[in-house]
């Protein structure tokens, strides 16, 4: 087939996708502001001083925006005749950053150019995308047919994730694990995607909240079996659809609680695992009992959910506590960002919710923020800059931001399920699963809600790699998009 | 094309799911920033003050452990421009007494970029400094009555003795290149100034702390915040112990009074240095306070120069004090033996003239320290530099090598900031010269008696007492012993040894000694200890010459070893060595002996700078 140059360009520009490039400049618009109003001091500098980071930070925009423009303008074809090349080089660029790196704070993620400094964890993101695409549009590929397939596009996934954790980058490393998200669109069973959540779930959970709460019971194991039990009711009305089973054993469960709550209150102790434990095995039994009348295998899963989740729950424990060495498991609690590790962590997030906390409904106006002017807040231009959303434009602009995010991810999930190529699809759908991790674990972690892990806000936080990774990211997807109707499978 | 319609509906649980995550963070971020009152308190009071918390700085001891400098407390006036809100100015200013144009003057002051380059109205900035305790006391008293006003404490320096500014220095405001180039510092702080307070600036000033306190809306301060967990303590910075004997120091700036010059005296065994002074001096509590920068710039005007310590700083002729050198070398390189004799016509005559005085002739090496024959070491330097077979270029080198390992010409490595290095000339120096390596040894001649080219400081040559007072070896002079807490650089731990036989020094120290008992050094000698010496007296081109001595004593196991230099004050027999012989007696025999009291008094009184001018260095 041939291409003529001169219509290849109008071509793209009339099917490009501009809801998305609009939700693009406007967020990259709101980084702006927001790292001026972080970076700003009220005595001094200029939005253009190239010496600010707010100055630096446009430079990085104009420049992000010739890159997407020039990826608009290449040949669709080539993303994908070229996906593994990319992959390689990418890779094999990660492995050299282990070595050529200098060591800042502790991490060894930098390529040094000059003046300017990149981290390639950053653009490994599209590639891998490339990578994961090309192969599940290999022909024929189908995810499940074999389990080598798993196998391969597990490889794909792990190999950056293992490099970027030689450089001690342990959150952009964690990042390539949302590519999860697009095994399970390509048809891996939801029950692993669940059992992969609800793992990492429980695992925080218990590990996170230790503190005895109530009847001898700590707050995460209260909470995760209050969870098992909530779920097991789930199963049994929308999976195993017999009303009357999971009617009886949901009355049992509120039963069971009202009348523990009661005894409390009357000043009488119980012992909660008891408790928990005699009532599931209750409601398992006659689970097990009015099973025997319908059908087999689903309630099997059910009760297999239960039993499996409350064996992890207390392997979790019984690992944490007894085979892992202490210096193993504050490692484990520093990185989960549970431990303070001495003025730390923790009172990092505690001054981030103060900030946010303090802007009130509408915030205390553009560059009147004293929380993060004051440098109460660390890393307030990169994995904070959601703090200074919060506290200068309060919940109304907070929540518009994250709103924008949800039309953005809502309008991406829209376009790649309209592509007509497996390829297309699959990396629009990565670039779908990078975001939501982003935005979920970055503003997650500014309000207190999840670990803290080091990773940026997607388009607003300070910083070169990362806004020019995610414009790579996006606009590949979208000239794959403008092409749409030429691609076949 | 086909389509699995079963998986696309996936796409609502992957577009559910997020739809989930941002609606239960609006309910938090609804319930952080609209419900919750808390955070809102804060943000009308912006409640939190990060105070610096001040180390307390290291003090300083001398060598017998007497405390030298300690700390006392000052009161700087602190205030967060931007908290500060309607201002009772009126009120402020009485309490302080000061006018309503001096408030504004300071005002404007600490707006002034090039005064306070480190403002910003958001971070407190010093308004006034040291306020007297009775004036801290009353406006402590009515703080709440000035919202973003605060007292900050620091210390400044105490000294328990009016002697040796020259070794301790003293501390200064941190200017705007300081701040500039040690992140540790923030405009208001101090920094160490001259002396070990500089060279040690980074073991006396210890960590800053800082605290953490809160504040409700006006701006006054409630408490730390959560009981200060999150505060950091200062750490004290480590004490310094001097090789200063503090007694012995006093002593010697008594004896330099009214005289311009050095004393600088080692333990030879350690080369921890016992004293070291300078003349003119000042007290060091003139640099402490409000009226630091009144004071130092009386002291910089002063044109004898207090400010500049001559015994590491000033580079003099090191006169006949240098023969030892000379003859250490001639026997090293086998110019001359114990027992060659050259002679001595009232100077060296040799195509050119050379002065000396009335001694017997032919004269040996001995005899020759003994009397301080110039020709016997123009004559040793003659044939070393002329010798067959060689090139004089040649030889020079190696005789400059021969001294640079003896501690000339280059900084010794002393542990005090600007230390001169001195001069020895090497062979491209002459060369450059007469135009051309063809020089002969009358042509630099002067050199072999410390004259001409040769320049050195008061610290080298007693270097030099203690090298031979060792037989042969010495230690980096230094005047910090000890540091709490850690280790002094081992450099001052490292035997220096230049490459001359132990057996020549011997021959040096007996001539030194035969000087005392019977040649121009007489005058060192005092009651129950062998004293060697040797006196200088050096010609100077701009006046009277100066009076220089070098000794060490006893003869045997030597404790002190010494240099004197006077300027302008004639032969090195009328002050350079009383005074050094003082020097000596009072720190090996704790006192001076009845029957030299009278020359102590003579030295104590005397004074050689109004008769002599000021000289240029």
């Amino acid at each position: 087939m041939e291409l003529r140059s001169t219509d290849k360009s109008p071509s793209v520009f009339r099917s490009l996708d501009w809801v998305t490039v609009i939700l693009y400049i406007l967020l990259v618009a709101a980084g702006a502001v927001s790292i001026y109003a972080a970076s700003y001091d009220f005595d001094q500098a200029s939005i253009f001083d190239f010496a600010e980071f707010s100055g630096k930070q446009l430079r990085w925009i104009g420049l992000s925006f010739i890159i997407g423009f020039i990826i608009l303008l290449m040949d669709y074809r080539m993303y994908e005749a070229y996906a593994y090349p990319i992959y390689g080089v990418v890779i094999l660029v990660l492995i050299a950053t282990v070595f050529l790196s200098p060591n800042i704070h502790g991490s060894h993620s930098w390529l040094v150019f000059g003046p300017v400094s990149l981290q390639p964890a950053e653009f490994g993101k599209f590639a891998t995308s490339l990578a994961l695409a090309k192969l599940f549009d290999s022909y024929n590929f189908n995810l499940n047919a074999k389990p080598s397939n798993y196998f391969r596009a597990l490889i794909i996934i792990l190999v950056p994730i293992c490099i970027i954790l030689c450089q001690k980058e342990t959150g952009s490393a964690l990042v390539y694990l949302s590519l999860v998200f697009v095994l399970y669109r390509e048809g891996m069973s939801g029950f692993v995607l669940s059992a992969i959540f609800l793992s990492v779930l429980f695992f925080v959970l218990a590990v996170k909240y230790m503190d005895p709460l109530i009847m001898g019971l700590s707050t995460g194991e209260f909470m995760v079996l209050t969870i098992i039990c909530i779920i097991y009711c789930l199963l049994l009305i929308f999976y195993c659809k017999d009303f009357i089973i999971a009617r009886n054993v949901t009355v049992g469960f509120i039963a069971a609680g009202t009348i523990v709550t009661i005894l409390l209150l009357c000043n009488v102790p119980v012992n909660g695992r008891l408790f928990f434990l005699l009532t599931i095995a209750a409601a398992l039994i006659y689970t097990a009992l009015a099973m025997l009348r319908h059908r087999i295998s689903k309630f099997v899963v059910a009760i297999g959910f239960v039993v499996v989740s409350i064996g992890f729950l207390y392997s979790v424990n019984y690992v944490f506590d007894k085979v892992l060495q202490p210096h193993q498991q504050t490692r484990i609690l520093v990185l989960l960002g549970i431990e303070d590790d001495i003025r730390g962590v923790g009172y990092n997030v505690n001054q981030s919710k103060i900030a946010i906390g303090s802007g009130g409904m509408s915030g205390k106006g553009f560059l009147n923020g004293t929380q993060t002017k004051l440098k109460y807040v660390p890393e307030q231009h990169t994995d904070f800059i959601f703090c200074t959303i919060g506290e200068e434009e309060g919940f109304i602009g907070s929540a518009a931001v994250l709103v924008t995010f949800l039309i953005l991810i809502l309008r991406l999930i829209h376009i790649a399920e309209r592509q007509k190529s497996t390829f297309s699809r699959v990396y629009s759908y990565c670039v779908v699963s990078l975001l939501i991790f982003h935005v979920c674990i970055n503003v997650g972690m500014v309000i207190g809600l999840c670990p803290v892990i080091g990773i940026p806000l997607p388009f607003f936080s300070y910083g070169g790699s990362s806004l020019w990774g995610f414009t790579i990211l996006l606009f590949i997807m979208l000239r794959l998009d403008a092409a749409r109707k030429e691609i076949r499978d | 094309m086909r389509k699995n319609y079963q998986l696309e509906k996936r796409k609502f649980v992957i577009g559910g799911f997020f739809a989930l995550i941002v609606i239960i963070y609006l309910f938090r971020l609804y319930s952080l920033q609209v419900k919750d009152e808390t955070y809102k308190i804060n943000a009308e009071s912006n409640a939190f003050l990060k105070r610096t918390t001040y180390p307390a700085r290291g003090l300083i001891y001398d060598r017998e452990g007497r405390l030298v400098v300690f700390n006392q407390p000052a009161y700087d006036v602190m205030l967060i421009p931007r908290d500060v809100q309607n201002l009772d100015t009126m009120a402020f200013c009485s309490l302080l007494n000061m006018t309503k144009e001096q408030f504004e003057e300071k005002w404007a002051d600490m707006k002034n970029p090039q005064k306070n380059p480190g403002y910003s109205s958001y971070t407190p900035q010093k308004f006034l400094s040291h306020i007297s305790f009775e004036d801290y006391g009353k406006l402590q008293e009515k703080l709440y009555m000035f919202p973003g006003i605060y007292i900050q404490t620091r210390t400044i320096r105490k000294y328990n003795y009016d002697v040796g500014a020259n070794i301790l220095g003293n501390i200064r405001e941190v200017s705007a290149e300081d701040v500039k180039n040690d992140t540790y510092y923030k405009s208001g702080d101090y920094t160490g100034d001259l002396g070990v307070e500089k060279s040690y600036e980074g073991a006396l000033r210890g960590k800053k702390g800082v605290e953490i306190l809160m504040r409700d809306a006006l701006g006054r301060i409630q408490g730390k915040y959560e009981e200060g967990v999150h505060d950091v303590p200062p750490e004290s910075g480590n004490n310094l112990t001097l090789s200063i004997d503090m007694e012995l120091q006093r002593y010697g700036e008594k004896l330099m009074k009214g005289k311009l010059g050095a004393i600088v005296a080692i333990e030879p065994e350690t080369g921890e240095i016992l004293a070291l002074v300078t003349s003119p001096s000042y007290d060091p509590s003139l640099l402490i306070g409000k009226d630091r920068g009144k004071n130092y710039a009386d002291l910089v005007l002063n044109p004898l120069k207090p400010l500049y310590d001559r015994s590491i700083q000033a580079m003099y002729p090191p006169g006949s004090t240098f023969k030892p050198t000379q003859g250490l070398i001639f026997l090293q390189e086998g110019i001359i033996t114990e027992g060659t004799s050259f002679p001595c016509s009232r100077g060296y005559v040799n195509g050119i003239r050379v002065g000396c005085h009335g001694h017997g002739s032919p004269i040996a090496l001995k005899p020759a320290l003994q009397t301080s024959c110039n020709a016997y070491f123009c004559w040793g330097l003659k044939n070393m530099i002329d010798k067959k077979g060689t090139k004089s270029v040649d030889q020079l080198n190696k005789w400059k090598d021969y001294l640079v390992q003896m501690g000339y010409g280059y900084r010794l490595g002393i542990d005090l900031p600007h230390e001169s290095r001195g001069f020895i000339p090497n062979s491209e120096y002459y060369s450059k010269s007469f135009r051309g390596p063809n020089w002969g040894g009358n042509a630099i001649i002067s050199i072999a008696i410390g004259q001409g080219e040769v320049l050195a400081t008061p610290v080298q040559i007693a270097n030099l007492s203690a090298t031979i007072a060792n037989r042969g070896f010495f230690f980096t002079p230094h005047v910090v012993k000890e540091i709490s807490d850690s280790v002094i650089d081992l450099k001052f731990r490292e035997k220096n040894v230049p490459k001359i036989d132990k057996k020549y020094y011997e021959s040096i120290a007996e001539g030194m000694r035969m000087a005392v008992t019977g040649g121009t050094c007489r005058g060192a000698a005092f009651p129950g200890v062998e004293v060697c010496g040797k006196t200088g007296t050096a010609q100077n081109p701009h006046g009277r010459d100066h009076s220089v001595f070098m000794g060490f004593a006893p003869y045997r196991n030597p404790k002190i070893a010494i240099a004197v230099y006077v300027e302008n004050a004639g032969f090195g027999a009328t002050y350079g060595v009383p005074i050094g012989s003082l020097m000596m007696e009072k720190y090996l025999n704790g006192s001076i002996s009845p029957e030299r009291k009278g020359l102590e008094q003579r030295m104590i009184s005397s004074n050689t700078i109004a008769g002599s001018g000021v000289k240029k260095h």
